[in-house]
């Protein structure tokens, strides 16, 4: 079924003793669905707590006298300016800003910070950071860990039971609550929830804990796609990818004033002329009419048959009981409410441009 | 009296009367997970063997449904609009997807019957 290339989980055999179907993603074998199946894993997660193992993404510790202004270069980041525990979305961008891969880093201590990253691109982040990284006083290490998320209204609470408080953790922060152990109130769904990467011994300790509390489920890929979707989060590889700067993804509330401004992060002259003149197509979220799904590819045209655009992600929201999308269209077509058509095999289906998320976020933020 | 037929792409054929009522097995719908939408074919027309005849969505992706053999259709399940799910539920019942007139019965003869279907899927 895999080849012998295919990564396999820490803790796969979990997934097996729990009825996964697994699939290939990004090279790993992971779990897509558990026997209840994406739709009531979804809603399972919005409702009580989901658990999934996302040991396929990697976390990079930067640490050294050097280790902020490599993260500055690297990123259109002040990591100075983060206090100590505060997480930031950001992004590795290329010399045409264009996104190499989105990530969160986080600040550990004065001259320490652990970087989150997709699977996907993980080796070539580890390349594109340790090639900056000999040009300052800076050590790119990257950990060995499994990594779970726990997402969803009751995740605190499972997570308390379990015997990990989380009460003073604010949504966009990350901790170190336990040796070898990285927590952050964070996550893929819009919902309250944490991330933790931590050995594969306390792992299997955790996971035990944790589905004892029947608010918890395992889920899978399948769901965590959905629930991102509908939450209006990017995946890296569809809605972003080194052609796509960060002012077209409608990311720029991810890089201040004074980073736009002065930063000297790679990039940031053609993130400044794309400012300047204003990007010519722009990220929206996409109501598909009916309840035909309208996926990544297809293409977009307004009433006249001109082309609009194009769609980067799309499928059906189990919250929202319609189909779901998103997409890059013209920037005159951007707005909340413009009527498109998406071409599926054939058939012109109207598709409403909307705002995003489609799923109000409910994170803990204080 | 019925028969019904199996295939390789995991459907099921009922024949009477030179007639096939055609759905995909419950080993199918469990491959695909929950169904949101069934696009159901037009009647009248004419499919050759192999030809798709009904696209199946679940919340992930999209997947073909093929004609198992060559036919008109004649009717397709309406009640799949308004609830796709029945495919899930009862995909060798009420979940059944579309209705062909056969023009060749002999090209049956190359499906298999239940019992080989379950040796086919192990």
């Amino acid at each position: 079924m895999t080849g012998d290339d295919t990564r396999h989980l820490p803790i796969e055999d979990l997934h097996q003793a729990a009825g996964a179907r697994f699939g290939a993603f990004a090279g790993w074998s992971m779990p897509l669905t558990y026997p209840p199946g994406v739709m009531k894993e979804h809603l399972h997660t919005r409702e009580h707590a989901g658990l999934f193992d996302i040991s396929h993404m990697k976390l990079f510790e930067v640490s050294g006298p050097g280790a902020a202004v490599l993260l500055n270069r690297a990123c259109p980041l002040d990591a100075g300016a983060l206090g100590i525990s505060q997480s930031k979305y950001t992004f590795f961008l290329n010399e045409a800003a264009g996104i190499i891969d989105d990530l969160i880093v986080t600040r550990l201590g004065d001259d320490r910070f652990m970087v989150v990253a997709n699977a996907g691109n993980a080796v070539e982040d580890e390349k594109h950071l340790r090639a900056l990284a000999a040009d300052f006083d800076a050590k790119v290490e990257p950990l060995d860990r499994v990594f779970l998320a726990i997402q969803g209204p009751d995740a605190w609470a499972a997570l308390a039971r379990a015997g990990i408080e989380t009460g003073s953790l604010l949504f966009m922060h990350g901790i170190e609550p336990r040796q070898n152990w990285f927590m952050s109130r964070s996550g893929y769904t819009g919902e309250d929830g944490f991330e933790i990467g931590l050995p594969e011994k306390d792992a299997r300790d955790l996971v035990v804990k944790l589905l004892a509390d029947e608010r918890v489920q395992w889920i899978g890929l399948a769901a965590r796609d959905s629930l991102r979707l509908e939450a209006g989060l990017c995946l890296h590889g569809h809605d972003l990818t080194p052609e796509i700067d960060p002012a077209s993804a409608g990311l720029m509330w991810a890089i201040s004033k004074d980073v736009r401004a002065a930063g000297h992060f790679i990039g940031a002259d053609a993130l400044r002329s794309i400012l300047e003149r204003g990007p010519s197509q722009k990220r929206v979220g996409l109501k598909p009419d009916g309840r035909q799904p309208v996926r990544a590819g297809a293409a977009l045209v307004d009433a006249d048959g001109n082309p609009a655009g194009h769609v980067t992600s799309g499928g059906f929201g189990p919250s929202t009981g319609h189909p779901v999308a998103m997409g890059y269209v013209d920037t005159a077509l951007a707005k909340a409410g413009t009527k498109l058509f998406a071409d599926v095999r054939g058939t012109k289906i109207p598709i409403d441009v909307t705002s995003l998320p489609f799923t109000p976020h409910r994170y803990r933020k204080g | 009296m019925a028969k019904t037929y199996f295939t390789q792409d995991h459907e099921w054929l009922r024949v009477e009367g030179g007639v096939a009522i055609v759905g995909i097995t419950d080993y199918a719908q469990e491959q695909l997970g929950d169904l949101v939408f069934v696009e159901l074919p037009e009647i009248g027309r004419k499919l050759a063997k192999g030809d798709t005849a009904v696209v199946v969505e679940s919340v992930k992706a999209a997947s073909d449904v093929y004609a198992p053999v060559d036919g008109e259709i004649t009717e397709a399940n309406a009640s799949l609009s308004a609830d796709p799910s029945l495919v899930n539920s009862a995909a060798t019942g009420d979940g059944w997807l579309w209705k062909m007139k056969l023009s060749d019965e002999s090209q049956l003869d190359s499906l298999m019957d239940e019992a080989a279907y379950k040796a086919h899927i192990g």
